[in-house]
């Protein structure tokens, strides 16, 4: 009871990385709570699944094994969280900031009229206290997101409301096993005990994934554009530069927006998040839901017109200038001087 | 077939361009200097209602916002485009709600309006990207959902085909009515105002709007004429709300706190972009491996 819940995603069998993330973060929240840390599977044929999640130190994993419970839809999969909490009356549940984690949570929170704080980028412990009723809350969940604004970051608490619900994005959280032996309580459920005929009305007829195109997590370079770029076609600048360093492409959202780059680049809160040993802003204000998705990038350098541009202030060198001047200067001293 | 299509809609400031006469001295945003918008997901949701409507004649696609009294403009948007009639939602008592406590408020006025067959917004508003509103509006009315769709593909013996966005992919799913669907921003862009609209419906005023005019107010005989003219407006009480599950008191998340972000500066070295200055820096970067 009152534990620290993950709901974990599956693909063709696989636990969504966000999901590993999830649970590493939560392993070490419940730590500070004393409580126990419990994992959520819902799917079809899931053999061993809780091979793949216990090693985060997971106390309990829930299975719920059964047809039609993949490829996931809203009605089944949200009725077997609900009425698990109602069970198991968690104080804290997690789930990603993907697709279906922004399927799922709302549709749980708004049944169990508990809060949800969408794409968190950090996640803490601490208390709160209420001047207004004279009420201290400790052991809260303290859910930090940049706010509408850019400048701010607002932590949300839900004092009252159990549980405490909160989505984050792939890649903000970092996945560490724990232990490859770790010992945790397998439950295997009956999902038709948890789930109505009724919640079975949508089918998914058709579905075609295909793999992330490109590696931007994983880059050690990563070259990154934003609206001052200006244009699509100087973004092909932004690729060459790319190329010839064997970096990645990103964007910020403004350059996405304009259409200058696919959407799948974007960097930040609600993009990806990335930390790379070397990551080139050019032309990037530094909004902080910006900077969110690259601060702790080992360096940092800037590229801009305006030696005032925010993102300076987070850069290991700035170079006050246009990307039209830089950009091909760069090609041409790197090629020089590597080998 | 007809078919009672609501859609959701939301004016909110446009935070995709934040000039620098938005920005206060202490760097944060100043609301008030931001144009109020249309959200643009919401719009995408009005071209996919407005498709249906054009093909099964006879539907009817009414426009449902909350907000203050200038949120009367999203009606009139919607008029513009072809939308049938709207409600707009305003209450001090909705005040500062949360994603809940708005879901709570558009789901009481959808059972006020009764008869539906399709909600449909967009995904997610600009000024907050939770995508939370319309799922648990859905899970309010008890009704199925499907997020993050491009494109209704068809409307079949009470079926809907929906192709929608799933992460790295697309699906298709088919589902009965009635349903919730919100839309993604790649699919269809809205359709232009309709200049016949338009001079219809250029005048139609909600009721704190029309009341702020007060004796201002122009053509004030055509309100009595046009019944179209006059949009509703409705309050808590107007669609048997619970005030206990309205604005503040329905939202169980509360800010703790906010901070303004200070960077932690870093020792940064400045450039310009010279031939030198950047020759330097590649050999830096080079020499210590961070490159090459
Ligand atoms: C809820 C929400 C979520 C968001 N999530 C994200 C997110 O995940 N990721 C994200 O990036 N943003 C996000 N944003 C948007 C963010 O607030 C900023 O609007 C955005 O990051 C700005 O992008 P930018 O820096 O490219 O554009 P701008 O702020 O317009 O900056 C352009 C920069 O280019 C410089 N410049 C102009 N011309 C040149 C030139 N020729 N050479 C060099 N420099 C030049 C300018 O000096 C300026 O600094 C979000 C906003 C909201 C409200």
């Amino acid at each position: 009871m009152n534990n620290l819940f993950v709901y974990c995603e599956i693909e063709d069998g696989i636990v969504a990385d966000v999901s590993l993330e999830l649970l590493t973060k939560g392993r070490s929240l419940a730590n500070q709570l004393g409580c126990q840390l419990e994992a959520v599977v819902i799917g079809t044929n899931l053999k061993d699944v809780e091979k793949q999640v216990l090693p985060y130190g997971v106390d309990r994993v829930h299975i719920f094994d059964g047809e039609n419970l993949y490829p996931y839809t809203s009605a089944p999969h949200s009725a077997i969280l609900i009425n698990l909490f109602k069970e198991e009356k968690p104080q804290i549940a997690l789930m990603g900031a993907t697709v279906i984690g922004r399927d799922l949570g709302p549709r749980v929170s708004s049944a169990l009229t508990s809060g949800l704080t969408a794409d968190c980028t950090e996640l803490e412990i601490g208390s709160h206290e209420d001047k207004k009723l004279g009420k201290t809350y400790d052991n809260l969940l303290l859910q930090i997101r940049p706010a509408f604004g850019g400048n701010i970051v607002a932590t949300i608490v839900n004092p009252e409301h159990r549980p405490q619900m909160a989505t984050v994005r792939e890649g903000v959280m970092k996945k560490e096993i724990l232990d490859l032996n770790y010992k945790g309580e397998v439950i295997n459920h009956d999902p038709k005990a948890y789930t109505d005929s009724l919640d079975y009305l949508v089918k998914v007829i058709e579905r075609h994934v295909e793999k992330s195109k490109n590696n931007l997590k994983g880059s050690p370079i990563v070259v990154a554009g934003g609206y001052g770029v200006g244009s699509k076609e100087n973004f092909a600048l932004i690729y060459k530069l790319a190329d010839v360093l064997h970096a990645e492409v990103g964007a910020s959202r403004a350059a996405v927006d304009a259409g200058f780059i696919e959407h799948d680049r974007q960097i930040g809160q609600t993009g990806l998040t990335v930390r790379p040993k070397l990551y080139i802003a050019f032309g990037i204000s530094g909004q902080i839901q910006h900077i969110a998705g690259m601060q702790d990038s080992s360096i940092i350098i800037s590229v801009n017109t305006d030696p005032d541009a925010p993102i300076n202030k987070i850069a290991d060198y700035v170079i006050t200038g246009s990307i039209e001047e830089v950009v091909p200067k760069m090609i041409k001293y790197y090629k020089q001087h590597s080998k | 077939m007809s078919l009672k299509i609501v859609v959701l809609a939301k004016q909110v400031p446009d935070t995709h361009n934040v000039g620098k006469d938005a920005m206060t001295a202490e760097g944060t945003i100043n609301r008030s200097a931001l144009p109020a918008i249309f959200n643009p997901e919401d719009l995408n949701a009005l071209e996919q209602a407005l498709r249906l409507k054009d093909a099964f004649p006879g539907s009817t696609v009414t426009i449902l916002t909350m907000g203050p009294g200038r949120a009367a403009d999203v009606i009139r948007e919607g008029l513009y485009r072809g939308a049938d009639n709207g409600y707009l939602l305003t209450d001090r008592a909705f005040a500062g709600a949360d994603t809940l406590a708005t879901s709570y408020a558009l789901a009481t006025a959808i059972r006020k309006i009764g008869d539906y067959d399709i909600i449909i917004g967009g995904r997610q508003a600009i000024d907050g990207d939770t995508a939370q509103v319309g799922p648990q509006v859905a899970q309010k009315l008890g009704l199925s959902q499907v997020t993050y769709a491009e494109e209704i593909l068809k409307v079949e013996n009470k079926n809907i085909t929906i192709k929608r966005h799933i992460d790295g992919g697309v699906e298709t799913v088919v589902a009965p009515l009635p349903i919730l669907i919100t839309i993604n921003s790649s699919a269809a862009p809205c359709r232009p105002r309709n200049a016949r609209l338009v001079m219809k419906y250029k005048r139609a005023l909600g009721v704190q709007e029309k009341s702020a005019l007060g004796d201002q107010l122009p053509y004030a005989e055509l309100y009595d004429q046009r019944p179209y003219l006059n949009l509703a407006e409705w309050s808590v009480a107007d669609v048997d709300g619970d005030l206990q599950q309205c604005g503040l008191n329905g939202s169980p998340t509360k800010v703790k706190a906010v901070r303004n972000i200070v960077f932690q500066a870093k020792e940064s070295k400045t450039l310009n972009g010279s031939e030198s200055d950047v020759e330097s820096l590649i050999v830096e970067l080079l020499d210590n491996k961070i490159i090459g």
